[in-house]
């Protein structure tokens, strides 16, 4: 079957997946924190047009309602709210660039070639058009997952958290036309009370060690295993 | 069904009520009491499963294999929840380390955290298993930061972004799980179902089964502690209260390897009749044998003493996984077996660690002393649950860890002397560091301070039990599981 | 005379590339005036400025060697010789059999290889800094392109320019994601490749991050109006690749005179277009700092490494 044989709406799913696939690259690149959080909001909202084009082809309601629940969340709450905390920590012009960006950006391209090899047993039993987006997804989850990796920024590693999050809802979307709906209901709640949680963290941290950086959350590996005085208890 | 909903969901009526209770000392009140309801639930759900068997309705599901985890969820909640109302006060009121709105989150998500355990055991569907373990790891991730240090800071951030991690590798695996049902099943049945997917798995393709087996493996390792993602495990356990530290070791750690397992037996049915039948047990027991090695080695030289007991609940998480890698229904009995005493008895030392660190005033390890001169009590305490985890022979993990030796023999004769060597290194570990802490010369100014050992005594006296002889009902039950997960039974 | 027509096309090409080529630097600029809301000169003002300089006398550098006096030559032969190559009205003319993506990239490659050896030939040191910086935006730039030209070829089974351009019309419309990608990875190497802004100014010689015109600072007379005419060609060039590879509509695939008319017109309104895309993006963004270079064409490797990426995973396993 070649590409031109699909249907339009199959192509522009692909498109889609592709471009969802470059802003976790964009996610993973993007240092300045600002711009990071409005990839992270195209690439939900790619991920709900994905889920809403995929709906449109095969008439599956379950799949607007991932849709749905992805817009809301994804695109506007999340980003909101980073937004917010963002501004009440006075980040707004806060950059992390990445310390090795080549090396950085040539392990994601390994990655994504990796996801493709990982997921090519799980695409071979399906016979929709879509079913090559399901290493799209993989490649997008493990690309969060070097994004948390990488990142020292404890808000750049919640994106890359929230990206992972974005990739497993493509992944649902693209191979299972998305989960049962009490399933993505309790799905989604767990990322939105980690988001708050993660809001209420940076505040924790922000207080305790006066700045974002993860990496000066060493205490724990630097003083207790070694022959140091710990932590005088308050 | 009622005592599936007396059980499970009473916790859940517990986290708005406590949230909203504002005096501390009635929270921790409430607190015991529903969680004593949760176990009278659980205790009526066993004696349904004895009497009728497996039960199945709603979306739930109960079997041998999860009843008695039901109950020793339940048990170890209520257990814990008793030492955790004078244990917490005493921080509260005492050391004022956590404010009025602190006791409020912690009795709250001690509620949200038993609600979670109890519905990722009783729920037949794979979602809800995933929400509800990541539930668990959200109601708990603000409790292991609640002194609010900058070292318990760092541990919930770590715990929090390495079980992130790890969990959503696990809804990975799910999704390709139901990916792999949908191909098997007609439009319209519930491809997550366990039951479902449990009856038609040898149809459901292999491949796709290794791809989500893999996933899931490391997605709930992460929670159980399995070696390369185990390092939040040691921070969340010592820079929590100690009641955390207690239902963590004891309950979460067995929920997780139980997702572990069920999903084990899918895989397993899937792959029976192709080229690699064993694949699932081999990569449970390769990363159980690395967990186990290389937490017995962290084992020695520790300073902090609840970093040294999560260290001694990684290696036996280790041995678990080893055993139900090894497969058979002997290496399934000891490792069943291992996951009821092992809740058991950790529990029991992080409740003696938790007064030890108040006798002392510190975690440090060189610092506690003489325990068993200031406070006896706590001093034999500690002895007691030492030796039980260490595998000595009247208590219960000595049964089972030679009944997993005993096992190993037969399937992997070449591994005994490498676990062998390896429980004797732990002992030794455990004891270098327990021997001062009990016997050494007591600091002066070093008083006994309030200590309720009933839950010790409790724990302990069923490990002895169970070391001893087990009851008819339990090893019935334990039974039935082996053969739930093996296909044959041992008794 | 279906023979006679084509071969006088074929002999066409290049020569109208050629005239054309200053228009359309002439049209980015005046496009550009007209954005910044200058009057801006005149269309015509590149072929009058090089009228000018051929009628000026050439002066060399005492240590210049005989490879400085030769390099416009080369430069300028080897940028025709590729502008030859490319499809220009049809794909089926003679010309077509030759017209090799890998090849022109070659021709392009020997092209500038020249203009870095007479930058550094002159022994100035604008000219030796702008021939590094050349040879360090060439490093970066040449692999992304050669991955553009693989990416399409993996879909049109050809490298060959005119053989691609026809994979494309042959085909219904199709929307791929690797195009896309590669698309956005040529605009951004050809930006690069032509010196033009954010990663070069084209418009100063002031600058010490001056790139290109810092190798031509020694060149004068005929010698920098051969220099600059070649540059305009690549420029012209870039733009036809870019049109021949992913908007080949209306080309014509048929020796036949009245589509070679109207392929005319319609090439030279995407060739408007695209200039005043160039005109677009040189207003807005600014030049960036030279260590900045590599991170942008990192980027433009990126895309076309997803470009290829992509095909191999959503298209070629369809």
């Amino acid at each position: 079957m070649s590409l031109a044989a699909l249907p339009l709406l199959d192509q522009a799913v692909l498109v889609l997946a592709a471009m969802a696939l470059f802003s976790a690259f964009a996610l993973l690149a993007q240092s300045r924190l600002l711009a990071a959080i409005h990839v992270f909001a195209w690439q939900g909202l790619l991920v709900a047009a994905v889920a809403a084009l995929m709906g449109a082809a095969s008439g599956d309601v379950n799949l607007y309602v991932s849709a749905a629940i992805t817009l809301a969340l994804k695109v506007l709450l999340i980003p909101w709210m980073l937004h917010r905390l963002l501004r009440r920590l006075a980040l707004e012009r806060q950059a992390d660039p990445l310390a090795h960006p080549a090396l950085t950006l040539l392990a994601a391209a390994a990655i994504v070639v990796f996801a493709d090899w990982v997921a090519a047993p799980v695409a071979q039993f399906e016979h929709s058009a879509t079913r090559n987006v399901i290493a799209i997804s993989l490649a997008v989850v493990l690309l969060g997952l070097l994004m948390m990796v990488v990142r020292r920024q404890a808000l750049a590693q919640v994106l890359g958290f929230m990206a992972m999050e974005n990739g497993l809802l493509l992944a649902a979307v693209a191979s299972t036309h998305g989960m049962p709906l009490v399933v993505e209901l309790g799905v989604a709640f767990d990322v939105l009370v980690a988001m708050v949680l993660f809001g209420v963290f940076f505040l924790q941290i922000k207080d305790s060690i006066d700045s974002l950086d993860v990496d000066r959350l060493s205490q724990l590996s630097a003083s207790i295993e070694q022959d140091e005085e710990p932590e005088p208890r308050p | 069904m009622m005592w599936i909903v007396l059980a499970v969901f009473t916790p859940l009526l517990g986290v708005p009520l406590l949230a909203l209770l504002p005096r501390a000392r009635v929270a921790g009140w409430v607190n015991l009491g529903l969680s004593a309801l949760s176990l009278a639930g659980a205790l009526g759900l066993a004696a349904q499963v004895l009497m009728h068997g497996t039960l199945a309705a709603h979306g739930f599901r109960v079997d041998a294999f999860n009843v008695y985890l039901v109950v020793l969820t339940a048990f170890v909640g209520l257990t814990t929840a008793v030492f955790s109302r004078p244990y917490m006060h005493y921080v509260h009121a005492e050391e004022k380390r956590v404010g009025a709105r602190g006791m409020r989150l912690y009795h709250s998500m001690y509620q949200g955290f038993l609600f979670t355990m109890l519905l990722a055991l009783t729920t037949d569907n794979l979602g809800i298993l995933w929400v509800a373990v990541e539930g668990a790891t959200l109601a708990t991730v603000l409790l292991v930061s609640l002194y609010r240090t900058p070292a318990a800071i760092e541990a919930a951030w770590k715990y929090f972004i390495l079980c992130g991690v790890g969990i959503a590798q696990a809804l990975f695996g799910t999704v390709a799980l139901y990916f792999a049902a949908q191909h098997v099943l007609p439009a319209g049945a519930n491809g997550l179902s366990w039951s479902t997917l449990y009856a038609i798995a040898p149809q459901l393709e292999p491949r796709v089964m290794v791809v989500a087996f893999v996933f899931l493996l490391v997605g709930y390792g992460t929670k159980v502690g399995l070696v390369p993602l185990h390092s939040w495990l040691p921070d969340a356990h010592s820079e929590g209260p100690t009641p955390m530290s207690a239902v963590l070791s004891g309950l979460l750690l067995n929920v997780a390897l139980y997702a572990v397992v069920r999903m084990k037996m899918l895989t397993d049915a899937a792959l029976a009749s192709s080229a690699t039948p064993g694949l699932a047990g081999h990569l449970l027991m390769g990363f159980g044998l690395l967990t186990f090695l290389t937490a017995v080695i962290s084992l020695h030289r520790r300073r902090d003493i609840k970093r040294l007991f999560s260290y001694s609940s990684i290696e036996h998480m280790g041995l678990m996984s080893f055993g139900f890698g090894v497969g058979g229904p002997l290496a399934t009995f000891a490792a069943l077996l291992h996951m009821l005493v092992h809740a058991l008895t950790k529990s029991s030392i992080f409740v003696t660690v938790g007064h030890a660190t108040h006798i002392a005033r510190t975690q440090r390890i060189e610092r506690i002393r003489g325990l068993i001169r200031t406070q006896p009590a706590v001093g034999w305490g500690l002895l007691l649950g030492v030796a039980a985890i260490a595998g000595f022979p009247p208590f219960g993990i000595f049964t089972s860890e030679f009944l997993l030796l005993a096992a190993t023999m037969q399937a992997w004769p070449w591994l005994t002397p490498l676990l062998v060597l390896g429980l004797v290194v732990a002992c030794a570990g455990l004891f270098r560091s327990a021997q001062p802490m009990v016997f050494g010369a007591a600091p002066p100014g070093q008083y006994p301070v309030r200590a309720n050992m009933l839950p010790v005594a409790l724990h302990l006296a069923l490990v002895l039990l169970l070391g001893i002889a087990i009851p008819a009902a339990l090893a019935h039950w334990l039974d039935q599981a082996t053969r739930l997960i093996t296909g044959s039974g041992l008794l | 005379m279906d023979r006679f027509l084509s071969l006088a096309a074929a002999l066409l090409q290049p020569l109208l590339l050629l005239a054309a080529a200053p228009l359309l630097a002439g049209l980015v600029r005046r496009i550009k005036a007209r954005l910044q809301n200058r009057r801006g000169a005149p269309l015509l003002t590149p072929y009058r400025d090089l009228r000018k300089l051929f009628g000026k006398e050439a002066v060399v550098a005492r240590t210049a060697s005989p490879l400085f006096r030769a390099a416009p030559y080369v430069v300028f032969a080897a940028t025709l010789l590729a502008a030859a190559a490319l499809p220009v009205f049809s794909t089926v003319l003679p010309g077509a059999r030759i017209a090799d993506a890998i090849a022109l990239i070659g021709l392009l490659g020997l092209a500038r290889f020249m203009l870095v050896l007479a930058g550094l030939d002159a022994g100035t040191p604008f000219g030796g800094m702008g021939a590094a910086r050349e040879m360090l935006v060439t490093s970066f730039a040449e692999p992304a392109l050669l991955l553009v030209i693989f990416t399409l070829a993996m879909t049109t089974h050809t490298t060959n320019l005119a053989g691609m351009a026809d994979a494309t019309l042959g085909g219904t419309t199709v929307l791929r994601p690797s195009y896309l990608f590669a698309l956005a990875a040529l605009l951004m190497v050809g930006v690069a490749e032509c010196g033009r802004i954010p990663v070069d100014n084209p418009a100063t010689h002031l600058e010490l991050t001056m790139i290109h015109e810092g190798m031509l600072l020694e060149y004068s007379g005929r010698h920098l109006a051969l220099m600059d005419w070649a540059a305009q060609l690549k420029l012209l060039l870039f733009a036809m690749l870019t049109v021949d590879l992913f908007l080949p509509w209306g080309l014509a695939t048929r020796a036949d005179p009245l589509a070679l008319l109207l392929a005319l017109p319609l090439l030279a309104l995407k060739l408007a277009l695209l200039a005043a895309l160039l005109a677009v993006s040189e207003t807005v963004l600014a030049k960036m700092r030279v260590f900045r270079v590599p991170g942008y064409l990192t980027l433009a490797f990126l895309l076309a490494l997803l470009g290829l990426l992509s095909h191999v995973i959503l298209e070629a396993a369809l």
